[in-house]
């Protein structure tokens, strides 16, 4: 029998990867990987000041996410530097101001790594129960905007003249995002979660004939990195979020070999 | 729907520059049902910036924008670039517009002559093709109006024929108004009603005149060309470096407002 918390710790793997992938693609789809990173930095800094102010609440963790996006959107509307260098500069603040607010904080030196990396074995049924319910809203907000947020992908002046609303849309993802990395950090961690946003839709790619298939084989393919990842974990002993990863990689690998499907 | 008789839409007096560089300086026009209005003008004649504004993709410093109320609009966007990583063919690119059934997609992609393609991917499909897969979105819907930017770009003569061909079918059967920007200087559809000549201002507007009359283009392309017509106007003022209008004569600085007359674009 399978030991009670690897069960667990499945479970809540599972369920962030369910969200994890369809959000993902659209990273990858939208050129914004960095996107991914630069939210799960700043998710460091929320952890921090969330326990400054004596509270693991996810929702300090997604407030500040929600903060540093609306910060990007606004500095980008200044024009002044692309995207990608206000990204860097976004991101990396973030983190640096976060890893100081941690270490001043004694009582949680030593447990730095797992808010790098997770901590997925630790997870109780409250946070799967919690888990579960950002999956549940996550899918749901992205079912809600997925026509639109597809539209402004493809061409977002076409998507503007007809009609899509450029704006709202973009900070649903935005929020979407902030709230699965937020309730992500204990399962996979700052550094670990754009991973596997990204690696299993890119595994996702080759199999797919539409952007609707992309997201469920990314769904699928992150499910599996899930269960391999935790196998790996406890039969080597190492760290969990880090298996995870790699069997994602080995995944997207497979992935390459196929043939693309969407041909006639 | 809206009254024949008034236009779809109408621009009046549009302005607009960007960090103390006039882009656009008191550009005025209108598209009316069943019209075919094209955009000539040289490179940085501010052509895409004033359709973006009809559009309402971008906002004037100064003048209106009229839009009949309730009108349509279907945009053909100049270029695309669909990353790889995206699958995504022609029919799912067309449904991506809001409130389109698979039988809408269905029937612009007859009309445009892309059935055959329906389920490629639409990063496969030739220029040609691509020209039309646009096109088709832009026609989703019935729209009273049509936006095109340079929509025979890259196409060869045969092709841009066929689309013009098109635009012209399309035009008398829904009886739609067309603004279109001509990729090229010299040569509009040969069912444009107004030309406008864009230079920052406008240099001269009205009706194409007759490819028949002019030997030269006659002789170069071979006279087969039915879609195509050529509009030749004369001009008498040019451009300085800085874009400000000098007449030939005098070589004085004259003001806007020389509605039917021309100017030449140097460089």
């Amino acid at each position: 029998m399978m030991d009670d918390f690897i069960l667990k710790a499945i479970i809540a793997g599972i369920l962030v990867a369910l969200a994890a992938g369809p959000l993902g693609c659209f990273l990858i789809w939208r050129r914004m990987a960095y996107f991914g990173d630069t939210i799960s930095h700043s998710a460091l800094m929320g952890v921090g000041l969330g326990i400054a102010f004596g509270t693991g609440s996810p929702w300090v963790i997604m407030l500040v996410c929600a903060l540093v996006s609306g910060a990007l959107l606004l500095l980008e509307k200044g024009g002044k530097f692309s995207t990608d260098t206000l990204l860097g500069i976004l991101a990396h603040s973030a983190l640096s101001l976060g890893l100081i607010i941690i270490a001043l904080q004694d009582s949680l030196r030593q447990d730095m790594m797992f808010f790098l990396i997770g901590d997925i074995l630790a997870i109780d049924m409250a946070g799967i129960i919690a888990i579960g319910l950002m999956t549940v809203v996550t899918l749901g907000g992205l079912f809600f905007i997925w026509k639109p947020l597809l539209s402004i992908t493809v061409h977002e002046d076409l998507a503007q003249v007809e009609g899509v609303n450029l704006r709202a849309t973009k900070i649903i993802y935005m929020l979407l995002i902030a709230l699965l990395v937020a309730f992500a950090m204990k399962v996979i961690g700052a550094l670990l979660i754009t991973a596997l946003m990204i690696i299993p839709a890119a595994a996702a790619r080759n199999m797919a004939r539409s952007p609707v298939q992309m997201a469920f084989y990314a769904m699928i393919a992150g499910t599996i990195s899930v269960i391999m990842g935790i196998m790996m974990s406890s039969l080597w002993d190492v760290p969990a979020g880090p298996s995870i990863v790699l069997s994602a990689l080995i995944l997207f690998l497979i992935g390459c070999l196929l043939p693309s499907r969407l041909r006639i | 729907m809206s009254d024949t008789s008034s236009p779809l839409i109408d621009l009046e007096n549009i302005s607009l520059s960007f960090s103390g560089r006039v882009v656009l300086s008191e550009v005025s026009f209108s598209v009316s049902r069943g019209e075919i209005v094209t955009l000539i003008g040289p490179n940085g004649a501010g052509k895409s910036t004033i359709m973006r504004i009809a559009l309402g993709l971008q906002q004037p410093d100064r003048g209106q924008v009229r839009r009949a109320p309730g009108i349509s609009i279907g945009y053909m966007p100049q270029k695309i670039m669909i990353e790889d990583i995206l699958p995504l063919t022609v029919r799912g690119f067309l449904l991506l517009r809001p409130e389109t059934t698979e039988a809408d997609a269905d029937e612009v992609m007859a009309l445009t002559g892309i059935a055959h393609v329906a389920k490629s991917p639409v990063q496969r499909v030739s220029g040609g093709e691509m020209q039309r897969v646009l096109m088709a979105r832009a026609l989703l819907g019935h729209p009273d109006l049509i936006v095109l930017d340079e929509p025979v770009q890259g196409v060869d003569i045969a092709g841009q024929e066929e689309l013009y061909r098109l635009i012209a079918l399309v035009r008398q059967t829904q009886n739609c108004g067309v603004l279109m920007i001509s990729h090229d200087l010299h040569m509009v559809m040969a069912g444009t009603d107004k030309v406008v000549c864009l230079n920052r201002h406008i240099c001269c507007s009205g009706a194409p005149e007759n490819i028949q009359d002019h030997p030269e283009y006659h002789a170069l392309l071979g006279g087969k060309l039915e879609g195509i017509a050529l509009y030749t106007h004369h001009h008498d003022h040019s451009h300085d470096s800085d874009g400000n209008v000098v007449t030939h004569k005098s070589k004085e600085k004259i003001v806007d407002g020389h509605g039917e007359e021309g100017c030449s674009h140097d460089g």
